[in-house]
C-alpha cells in the first residue's frame, strides 16, 4: 500500500507537468488548429532561463519572472515569424514548421546555455514529508499547487475577462469571431503567449525535481502531446485528465513492470485508449463531416 | 523540353535519376563524397517508402524510423545471434517490417490526422526503446557491430562499391514506386488521399489499400535500414529514434509530397546539409532548425513541385 501511494505521488507530480504542457497544446490548437511541437521547449526556457539568471546573481523570484517573460517573447515571435506567414499551409507542413522551430530553439539554447544538466534549489527545503508510509517532496506540493493556481487562473481568464471570452469565441468559430469584431490575429498571438507562459512556469516548478537541460523539451512535448490526444484534442479537461493519466501510468509502469519500459507502458496505454475511443477520452463520438 | 519531361513522365524521372547516379562518381573529389552520396540513396529509399504512405495514401507516420531500426537490427542480429547469412537477414528483416506494419497498421490506420500521428509516434518510440533496452541482444544504447555483407563470396566493401549497391537499390525502389503510382492501387490511394468517403463510395476498399501502402512503406524503410547498417558496420538505437522519424517526414515534405523525385531531392537536402553544417559546430542544430522552418514557410509545397511549376511555365 505504501509503495502504491508512493507511485501515486510521483505519478501525479510528473502528471501535473504533462497536464500543463497539454494545456498549452490545447490552447494553441483551439485558437489556431496548430499543434505546436515547440511547446516542450517553453518548459526548457523556463527552467534553464531561471537557472542561468539565478547563477548570474539575480534573486530567484525575479529570475523566474524574467524567464517566463522570455518564454512569452519566444512564443509571440514564433507565432509572428513562423506561424502567421504560413497560415494557409497544410497541417503536416505546420507541424514541420513547429518541429523546425523546436530544433532551432534547442540549437540556440545549446549556444546560449550549455550541454550540462542543471537544477534549482527546492523552493522550501527538500525534507520529504511522510504520508501514510509513503513520502512526498515539498517541491511536489509546489508543483501541484502551482498547477492548480494556473488552471484556476486560466479558467477565470477564459470565463470572466473579455479577452478570454474572445479567445473562446475564436476557438469556437474563427469566422464568426471575426464578424463580431474580434481581432483574430491578436487572439492567436495571445494563445501562443499564454501557452508559452504556462510551459515556462511548469518548467520552473519541476526543475528542482527532474533537472533541466537544453533538450528536455522534446520529451515534455511528446508526453504533453500524448496527454492532449488521450484526453481528446482541444478539451481542457481532457488535457488535465490525460496528463495525470500518463503520469500515473508511467509511475505504475516503472514501479510494477520495469523502469526501462515506463515510456512504452504509457504509449501502449495511449494506443489502447485510442483503439477504444478514437477521439480520446473526452473527444466524443467519432463523426466525420463530408 | 527535356527538363519538362523529366518532371512529368515516369521514364523521365528514372532517366534523370540514372543520369545523376552516373555523374556523381565522376565529379566526387574523394571517397568521402561517395559515402555521403550513398547515404543520400539509402535515405531516399526510406523516404520513398514514406512517400507511398504520406504522399500517395495521405497517412501521417511520425514513427517510420521504427522500421528503419527493425531492418537495421535484423542484419546485425541475424548473423551474430542466429548465424544467418547477412543477405538472408536483410530479406527476413524486410519481411519482419512488413509483418509488423501489417499487425500495427491494421488497428492504428483506423485513426485519422493527429490521432494517427500520435499512434505512429508511439510505435516508433517503443521500437527505439526496445532496441536500447534489450542489451543482451542489441548491445543496448551503445549499439552493436554489423558483420560485412558478402555476395556469393564477393565482399561488399569500399565507398564506390557501396555507392553502386545503394544506387541500384534506390533505382529498383523508384521503379517499383513509380509503377505503384500508376497502378490501380496507386489511383485508389490518391482517391482516398483526396477523400476517403468519396473513394469508398467509388468502390475503393479504403482500409486494405491504406494498409497495403503502410506495409510497402515499411518494407522500403526496412531495406534502407539494413543497407545503412551494412554500410556503416555499426548500428545504434538512435536509428529508430524520434529525430530520425522527423527527418524522414521532413525529407518527404521538403522535397515535395507525393513524388519520387521529391523524396530523392528531400533526402539529398537533409543528408548533405548536416555534413555541410558540421563546420559550424555548435551552430549546426540552430541552422538546421532555421532552414527547416524557412523551407516550410516559403516553399510549403516542397522543392520539386515548385521547380516543376517554374519549368512547366517556361516550357509553355
Amino acid at each position: 500500500m505504501a509503495e502504491f501511494l508512493q507511485l501515486v505521488f510521483s505519478g501525479l507530480t510528473v502528471g501535473v507537468v504533462y497536464a500543463l504542457v497539454a494545456m498549452g497544446f490545447t490552447l494553441v490548437y483551439n485558437a489556431s488548429d496548430v499543434i505546436n511541437f515547440a511547446q516542450g521547449d517553453f518548459v526548457m526556457i523556463g527552467g534553464m532561463g531561471t537557472v542561468f539568471l539565478a547563477s548570474a546573481g539575480i534573486a530567484l523570484p525575479l529570475a523566474a519572472l524574467i524567464a517566463v517573460l522570455a518564454a512569452v517573447v519566444v512564443g509571440l515571435l514564433l507565432h509572428r515569424l513562423a506561424i502567421e506567414p504560413a497560415r494557409r499551409a497544410t497541417p503536416v507542413t505546420l507541424i514541420m514548421i513547429t518541429i523546425g522551430a523546436s530544433i532551432f530553439i534547442k540549437g540556440v539554447a545549446l549556444i546560449a546555455f550549455d550541454k550540462q544538466f542543471h537544477s534549482l534549489p527546492a523552493f522550501s527545503g527538500s525534507d520529504p514529508i511522510a504520508v501514510a508510509g509513503a513520502t512526498i517532496l515539498p517541491q511536489s506540493l509546489w508543483v501541484a499547487s502551482g498547477a492548480l493556481a494556473l488552471f484556476a487562473g486560466l479558467s477565470l481568464f477564459l470565463k470572466k475577462t473579455l479577452l478570454g471570452k474572445a479567445l473562446l469565441a475564436t476557438a469556437a468559430n474563427r469566422l464568426a469571431a471575426r464578424l463580431v469584431g474580434i481581432n483574430v490575429a491578436a487572439i492567436l498571438a495571445l494563445a501562443f503567449g499564454v501557452s508559452a507562459a504556462i510551459g515556462a512556469v511548469a518548467g520552473i516548478l519541476v526543475t528542482p525535481i527532474t533537472l533541466t537541460r537544453y533538450d528536455v523539451g522534446t520529451l515534455f512535448a511528446l508526453k504533453g502531446f500524448a496527454a492532449a490526444m488521450v484526453g481528446g484534442m482541444g478539451h481542457p479537461f481532457g488535457a488535465i485528465a490525460g496528463g495525470l493519466a500518463i503520469g500515473l501510468l508511467e509511475a505504475f509502469g516503472a514501479g510494477y513492470v520495469s523502469s526501462t519500459y515506463k515510456d512504452a507502458v504509457a504509449f501502449l496505454a495511449i494506443l489502447l485508449v485510442l483503439f477504444v475511443m478514437p477521439r480520446g477520452l473526452f473527444g466524443g463520438r467519432s463523426v466525420e463531416r463530408v | 523540353m527535356m527538363l519538362a519531361a523529366a518532371f512529368t513522365s515516369r521514364r523521365g524521372t528514372l532517366l534523370l535519376l540514372v543520369a545523376v547516379m552516373l555523374l556523381v562518381p565522376l565529379v566526387a573529389p574523394s571517397s568521402f563524397y561517395l559515402r555521403v552520396a550513398a547515404l543520400v540513396w539509402i535515405f531516399a529509399l526510406a523516404a520513398l517508402g514514406l512517400t507511398i504512405v504520406m504522399g500517395y495514401a495521405g497517412q501521417v507516420s511520425l514513427g517510420h524510423a521504427g522500421f528503419l531500426g527493425i531492418g537495421a537490427y535484423a542484419v546485425a542480429i541475424g548473423p551474430r545471434h542466429l548465424a544467418l547469412d547477412p543477405l538472408l537477414s536483410l530479406a527476413l528483416g524486410a519481411l519482419l517490417c512488413g509483418l509488423v506494419a501489417y499487425l500495427v497498421g491494421k488497428p492504428i490506420l483506423k485513426l485519422k490526422g493527429y490521432y494517427l500521428a500520435i499512434a505512429t509516434l508511439g510505435f516508433g518510440l517503443i521500437v527505439a526503446l526496445v532496441l536500447a533496452s534489450e542489451s543482451a541482444v542489441t548491445g543496448g544504447p551503445d549499439g552493436m557491430p554489423v558483420a560485412r555483407l558478402s555476395l556469393f563470396g564477393w565482399r561488399v566493401t569500399g565507398a564506390l562499391t557501396w555507392y553502386w549497391v545503394t544506387a541500384g537499390a534506390l533505382l529498383l525502389g523508384a521503379l517499383l514506386a513509380l509503377n505503384v503510382e500508376a497502378s490501380p492501387t496507386g489511383r485508389a490511394l490518391r482517391a482516398l488521399h483526396d477523400s476517403e468517403i468519396a473513394a469508398a463510395g467509388a468502390g475503393v476498399d479504403v482500409a486494405s489499400k491504406k494498409l497495403a501502402a503502410f506495409v510497402i512503406g515499411a518494407v522500403y524503410a526496412g531495406i534502407a535500414g539494413a543497407l545503412l547498417a551494412l554500410m556503416n558496420g555499426l548500428i545504434t538505437p538512435e536509428t529508430a529514434g524520434f529525430m530520425h522519424s522527423i527527418e524522414l517526414v521532413a525529407m518527404v515534405i521538403i522535397g515535395g509530397l507525393g513524388s519520387v523525385t521529391g523524396a530523392v531531392v528531400g533526402a539529398a537536402f537533409l543528408v548533405v546539409l548536416p555534413q555541410a553544417l558540421t563546420s559550424l559546430q555548435e551552430y549546426e542544430q540552430a541552422v538546421l532548425g532555421l532552414l527547416i522552418m524557412v523551407f516550410m514557410i516559403f516553399l510549403p509545397s516542397g522543392i520539386v513541385p515548385t521547380l516543376r511549376r517554374l519549368v512547366l511555365e517556361r516550357a509553355s
